[in-house]
């Protein structure tokens, strides 16, 4: 693991996968959809639009990547697929099909249903999730008493047969530790058990690895990888590693400033980059035996999310647009289109207007 | 824990014999000398230097410590030198009506205090929580002397006979028996021990004495006669409470668990009272306890306004008459007190949060 950087990993990983991968999965129905979803947040220094208008699709049973880097809309995106958005936030406009109801119509009597049970998470920091000051097999034995109204003594067993199955040992033991005295890696296992207890229809991973060793990483990811075709869930796996993505993922989204710019299977992903952002991310992966001076970066940074440049989000930071000489960037917004079967993208290099040619548009 | 509660009490000893030395010595410290103070400014020097060798006061400062230290280790906290009383004598008699003072003001506070101080931090900026947060830094700057008068005023004088009346003074209204429980269960108990006293101490906690001995008259007359001093008492602690509680709330509320809570599919109702009070009643405890400590200790203008003669009140008087053995038992019970109510605080911590360990 050593000698091996991430982007050969990426494409081991990706060619020794290839053959399980469900390319598209068009003809069935969408288990959870989003539409046009604006979560804003009101704040004293204005409206932050966090997230401004996503369209996300998740078939059953499908890994699905949400990738971008902090602050680009990914965990509120989560968070309200969930309607765990608290104030000043809001969503403010969109529509989140899930099973065929819409979740923004649901009481937060019928939501508290659906959380946990059909819909799970887990999240970035195991260790602060947890509730210090009660036992880890209680907070998962809560999950049955909440949704089954099972008695605390039969919902116990359940919870250590569940840290029997994420692979805790000596589960009887560690279901009476509580979360300080665990590492890391045993807590996001405990967190996942919790997640999988009711064997939801989708599970929602807000960067379940990025606060872990690398070592600890793997393991956590082969788990969910395991659990998750054993419980038949799909997941959106939110994350900034590529690693991580080429690794688990099917389809990728991923998302800069609120918005979803480049959406594809995750082959694609790694072998057409269409959006400029997304070749921005994939090179700055260091590569075994090219010699490098330096990595490349993208320059500036993240748009303020209270200010947004007109146009495309990405235009101050984006060479291609300095390149191409592209004067609509910084005027008009670019639309999600599908540039390619199955690979939608938003940028004004690969969409026409009736008075503008993309320089790209015939490329592809 | 055992182990840790004794290592405490140890630790506890040289605590005392500091309290010990400072109130021996600031007692001596105050001008005037007790004999004029209690006989009068005409008694003769004749009949001073008596009273001032009866009761050993003619002797070194050092030699008089030493003496009062080798009683105090015996049990005996001496004789009071106004009332020519055993001090444990008066302790009995006034201890109790600070501890059900103290204790109503307590409670108080608390069944008020924490469910406000949680509904301000759950609606947090909104105008309960504005109304609560003001309503709390008046309480805390209320004097407790002019909040205590206008009570009694309003309840004792402008709603007499209304049912809403209330005596402004006492703990029980002339005429009804406040039989201790023991007699009325018809035990014998006579002498001068330590279970005595404890028994004597017990049977005036009006309310408890009223409970343990079917008294429903007693009961209700010395809530009646509670309610008043309490609520005067209560409102710097319940302001208190509130506050602490609001901002523990709050901190707790923004953790990481209470998401992962709600994500599990808890009502948020559930998870305020179970996931996030648990974890914000630690800095919580220690307010309490401290307020306790306090609330026995200073009660000395609420136990003045409303005519009750207590512990605050005892050792006002005492600090007057220069009744050094008063000033300095009655502070040492206090401090007793603070000791403990410390160390209960200590182990709750252990017992509320599995990460401190008490060792």
């Amino acid at each position: 693991m050593a000698c091996e950087t991430h982007l050969t990993r990426v494409w081991l990983i990706l060619v020794s996968n290839e053959v399980e991968r469900v390319v598209t999965k068009n003809n069935a129905a969408p288990l959870l959809e989003i539409k046009h979803l604006k979560t804003h947040f009101f704040t004293e220094d204005g409206v932050v639009r966090a997230v401004d208008g996503v369209d996300l699709q998740v078939f059953p049973g499908e890994v699905v990547g949400l990738v971008g880097e902090s602050g680009c809309g990914k965990s509120v995106t989560s968070l309200s697929i969930m309607q765990l958005i608290s104030a000043p936030g809001k969503i403010v406009a969109g529509e989140i099909t899930f099973e065929g109801q819409n979740l923004l119509e649901l009481s937060e009597k019928e939501m508290m249903k659906i959380r946990g049970d059909r819909i799970s998470m887990i999240f970035q920091q195991p260790q602060t999730s947890l509730n210090p000051v009660f036992q880890a097999g209680d907070q998962v034995a809560e999950v049955f008493r909440i949704h089954q109204k099972l008695q605390d003594e039969e919902a116990w067993e359940q919870a250590v047969e569940l840290f029997r199955m994420v692979g805790i040992p000596a589960p009887e033991r560690r279901a009476k530790s509580y979360p300080h005295e665990m590492s890391g890696g045993m807590a996001q296992r405990v967190m996942i058990a919790m997640a999988l207890a009711l064997r939801p229809n989708l599970l929602v991973a807000d960067e379940p690895t990025t606060a872990l060793d690398v070592t600890i990483q793997a393991q956590i990811i082969q788990l969910i990888q395991d659990l998750r075709k054993e419980v038949g869930a799909a997941v959106i796996l939110i994350t900034h590693d590529l690693g991580v993505v080429a690794e688990m993922a099917e389809r990728v989204a991923v998302m800069y400033a609120g918005q979803i710019v480049e959406m594809t299977d995750v082959i694609s992903l790694f072998d057409k980059t269409f959006h400029p952002y997304t070749q921005g991310l994939i090179g700055s992966i260091p590569v075994l035996g090219k010699v490098k001076e330096r990595l490349e970066v993208i320059p500036g940074s993240v748009p303020n999310l209270v200010d947004l440049p007109p146009g495309c989000r990405f235009a101050p930071r984006c060479r291609a647009r300095m390149e191409y000489g592209l004067d609509l960037c910084t005027k008009v917004e670019p639309q999600l289109i599908e540039y390619q079967p199955g690979h939608q993208v938003r940028c004004w290099l690969y969409q026409d207007t009736e008075e503008y040619k993309a320089p790209l548009k015939d490329r592809g | 824990m055992i182990q840790y509660i004794t290592r405490r009490m140890f630790m506890a000893i040289p605590v005392l014999f500091g309290i010990l030395l400072v109130t021996f010595a600031l007692a001596r410290l105050i001008p005037g000398d007790p004999c004029r103070a209690i006989l009068g400014e005409k008694a003769t020097d004749a009949v001073c230097e008596r009273f001032i060798h009866e009761r050993g006061l003619d002797k070194p400062i050092p030699v008089q410590f030493g003496v009062y230290l080798k009683e105090i280790i015996r049990g005996d906290f001496g004789r009071s030198i106004r009332y020519s009383l055993p001090v444990t004598r008066l302790l009995v008699e006034r201890l109790p009506t600070t501890v059900e003072l103290s204790f109503a003001a307590l409670t108080l506070s608390l069944i008020i205090g924490i469910p406000l101080g949680i509904i301000s931090a759950v609606r947090h900026n909104s105008w309960i929580d504005v109304l609560t947060m003001m309503w709390a830094n008046a309480g805390v700057s209320m004097p407790v002397f002019w909040l205590g008068l206008m009570l009694a005023y309003i309840f004792s004088l402008v709603l007499k006979d209304t049912p809403f009346w209330l005596p402004p003074s006492g703990r029980v209204s002339p005429g009804i028996s406040t039989a201790a429980f023991y007699d009325v269960w018809g035990l014998s108990v006579y002498g001068q021990g330590l279970g005595v006293a404890i028994l004597n101490f017990l049977s005036r906690l009006n309310i408890l004495n009223a409970i343990l001995s079917g008294n429903w008259k007693l009961l209700g007359d010395s809530i009646k006669h509670l309610i008043l001093p309490a609520v005067a008492l209560s409102t710097i602690p319940m302001a208190l409470i509130a506050r602490m509680t609001r901002s523990s709330m709050l901190e707790v509320l923004g953790q990481d668990y209470i998401r992962t809570a709600r994500a599990k599919g808890l009502a948020k109702r559930m998870v305020i009272l179970k996931h996030a009070f648990r974890n914000s009643l630690l800095p919580l405890v220690t307010v309490i306890g401290l307020s306790l400590g306090s609330l026995l200790g200073g009660a000395v203008l609420t136990e003045t306004i409303f005519g009750l003669s207590g512990l605050g009140r005892t050792l006002y008087d005492a600090i007057t008459a220069r009744d050094y053995v008063i000033v300095q038992s009655f502070t040492v019970v206090i401090a007793i007190f603070f000791v403990i109510l410390n160390l209960i605080v200590d182990v709750s911590y252990a017992y509320l949060d599995p990460r401190i360990k008490l060792d």
